[in-house]
């Protein structure tokens, strides 16, 4: 009991830590829209985090979500002239509905398949989005303007919308972190536990998987119509299955079922991405060699092996 | 004719893919008893538990719970009803504690599990009852060990608890005492005769001399149909259980 409360302070303290160095970053001088899309990516992999972590889902078509989030926020914005809040959130609507949808096909099957199914729907979702005309077919929708926060604050400067930005990013986290730790989250962690003794406690499945896949796909669409923002385009990229693919990687190499495992694994990989293409090192080769390294030698991911550590330590 | 019949099934029949796993099987459980069903390694024993609880969908025939045909519902909806099951496998939910495992099973029925807005904490106003759950299972201390952990006879203790959780009318518990030693046997033995008071037990198990002095009636099951009926000595002086019963027993030395 007191080694784990001495950890909880050291959580404790790095998360107070990271969110003052996240404030302090524009007086830093961090490139601020590369530190931007990290965020909206580390909410997008935090979200996946609650299906693959929590309830032991692995979605291959969670890009359609984020890209659907971003496609639905630009237009909003673009051609409605919507303020940047009320984007984001349709973003998180557009999200929920084809979350709705397409979990409700998936969890009629498990493991593999229900990964496969996710994958196929997310291509329709990408063929859709490749024919309709208001996705701006391969250009994808820009410049997208930021617009001015509820009518008023204009956030078209990269430190305005950073501050939005960083906003919508905490809650996000926070948000996803309570539904972890909710009663709800407790029952989750059951079904992905064991899950046809859950069925034999009377719980109804099928129902809370559906919950959990629409609120993750939910706060992926916020973080996809966040980053249309940011970037100030919604492209095709934002929904191909290797954007899917990414942040299975992320997800995997920071830890599942961790908290803060997404947001590291986000944050490396993009800081790596980044650093390479600069060099001009192929991306995709490195992003193998870090998928083979986790499967590899440390299953639990970054964060995941650290805990584990700590709590042998303890015994 | 007082005795209730409180689990009851009609000529419940199961094919997998041409294969008769269970044959006609008509079952009449009392209100109140513990009843075993007994039978040769493939008989269909688990097969006849997963439809009883619709795990599996019966090819045809009944079931009927507490007079209620329940042929159609869904697994979930018959826990719910009071028919609640175990596993051949022990099923725990392994990296969670064993307080929590038991508060798992409490959390529905107290309305605690569908608030994803609140705090875990609320559900330690389950806690009290999870814990004398725990005690009377005797894992007293290792009430916050991840059940991952546990030896393989508590592990079946704490699968026993987590069933009483919720409160159920009739237990199905599948071999609960499969791979255990003689003293865990006898702690196991005791568990249920608690459990069984005022509930009624449908059990799976091997060891004759438990079920010889547990069970007040055992219907004996072999490739898929019921070939014997009865109270202990009934059933052990039919001729064609010694051979079925008697000849795998045989061959399993
Ligand atoms: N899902 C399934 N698909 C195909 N065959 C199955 C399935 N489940 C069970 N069987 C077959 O049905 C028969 C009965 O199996 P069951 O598990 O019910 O036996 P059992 O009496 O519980 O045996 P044991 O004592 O070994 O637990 C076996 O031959 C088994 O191979
Ligand atoms: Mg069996």
């Amino acid at each position: 009991m007191k080694t784990s409360s001495y950890t909880s302070t050291w959580v404790k303290m790095a998360i107070i830590i990271g969110i003052i160095l996240l404030f302090a970053a524009p007086f830093l001088k961090i490139y601020p829209v590369f530190l931007m899309s990290m965020m909206c990516f580390a909410l997008f992999a935090a979200s996946f985090n609650l299906l693959l972590g929590y309830v032991g889902l692995l979605s291959f078509g969670h890009a359609a979500f984020f890209g659907g989030g971003a496609y639905i926020a630009g237009y909003a914005t673009k051609t409605w002239g919507f303020s940047p809040e009320i984007s984001v959130i349709l973003g998180g609507l557009a999200g929920a509905l084809l979350g709705v949808g397409m979990g409700y096909l998936a969890i009629q099957r498990k493991g593999i398949y229900f990964s496969m199914i996710t994958l196929a729907l997310s291509q329709m979702v990408f063929f859709i989005a490749v024919q309709a005309p208001f996705t701006g077919g391969e250009d994808g929708l820009q410049p997208i303007p930021r617009g001015k926060l509820f009518g008023i604050v204009s956030l078209e400067s990269n430190n305005a919308i950073y501050f939005f930005v960083l906003a919508v990013f905490i809650t996000g986290i926070f948000a996803l972190w309570r539904v972890v730790n909710s009663p709800f989250g407790q029952v989750l962690k059951a079904i992905r536990e064991h899950e046809p003794r859950a069925i034999s406690l009377g719980y109804d499945v099928h129902r809370y998987k559906l919950i959990a896949f629409t609120m993750s796909a939910a706060m992926t669409g916020v973080a996809g119509g966040l980053k249309a923002l940011v970037t100030q385009i919604a492209s095709l990229t934002d929904i191909t299955w290797q954007t899917s693919g990414e942040v299975i990687l992320m997800t995997i190499l920071g830890g599942i079922g961790t908290v803060f495992g997404p947001i590291l694994g986000a944050g490396l990989v993009k800081s790596l991405e980044d650093h390479l293409a600069s060099i001009g090192f192929p991306v995709p080769v490195l992003i193998g060699i870090i998928f083979v390294a986790c499967v590899l030698l440390f299953r639990r991911g970054i964060i995941g092996e650290l805990e584990h550590f700590l709590s042998r330590k303890k015994t | 004719m007082t005795v209730e019949i409180i689990l009851e099934c009609k000529e419940l029949t199961k094919t997998f893919l041409g294969f008769t796993a269970v044959k006609n099987v008509s079952l009449q459980v009392r209100q109140g008893s513990i009843h075993a069903l007994i039978g040769p390694n493939g008989a269909g024993k688990t097969t006849v538990f997963n439809l009883l609880t619709k795990f599996l969908t019966p090819s045809s025939g009944t079931i009927l719970f507490c007079g209620e045909d329940v042929s159609h519902e869904k697994p979930a909806q018959i826990a719910r009803k009071g028919l609640v099951r175990s596993f051949q496998i022990s099923a725990t939910f392994p990296h969670l504690t064993v307080l929590e495992n038991v508060r798992v099973a409490l959390q529905r029925k107290a309305g605690l599990a569908t608030q994803f807005w609140q705090s875990d904490k609320v559900l330690n106003k389950l806690n009290i009852r999870a814990a004398e759950l725990v005690e009377a299972v005797n894992l007293a201390q290792y009430m916050n060990t991840k059940a991952v952990d546990l030896s393989y006879g508590r592990k079946r203790a704490l699968e026993i608890a987590t069933t009483l959780a919720l409160d159920p009318k009739v237990i199905l518990l599948d071999e609960p005492m499969a791979g255990m030693g003689h003293e865990e046997i006898d702690r196991v033995v005791a568990l249920i005769r608690q459990a069984a008071i005022g509930r009624t037990v449908l059990m799976v198990e091997h060891n004759l001399s438990v079920v010889s002095n547990l069970c007040d009636t055992i219907t004996v099951l072999q490739r898929g149909e019921i070939i014997a009926e009865g109270d202990y000595r009934t059933v052990s002086s039919d001729l064609r259980v010694r051979e079925a019963y008697m000849g795998s027993e045989a061959a399993h030395a």
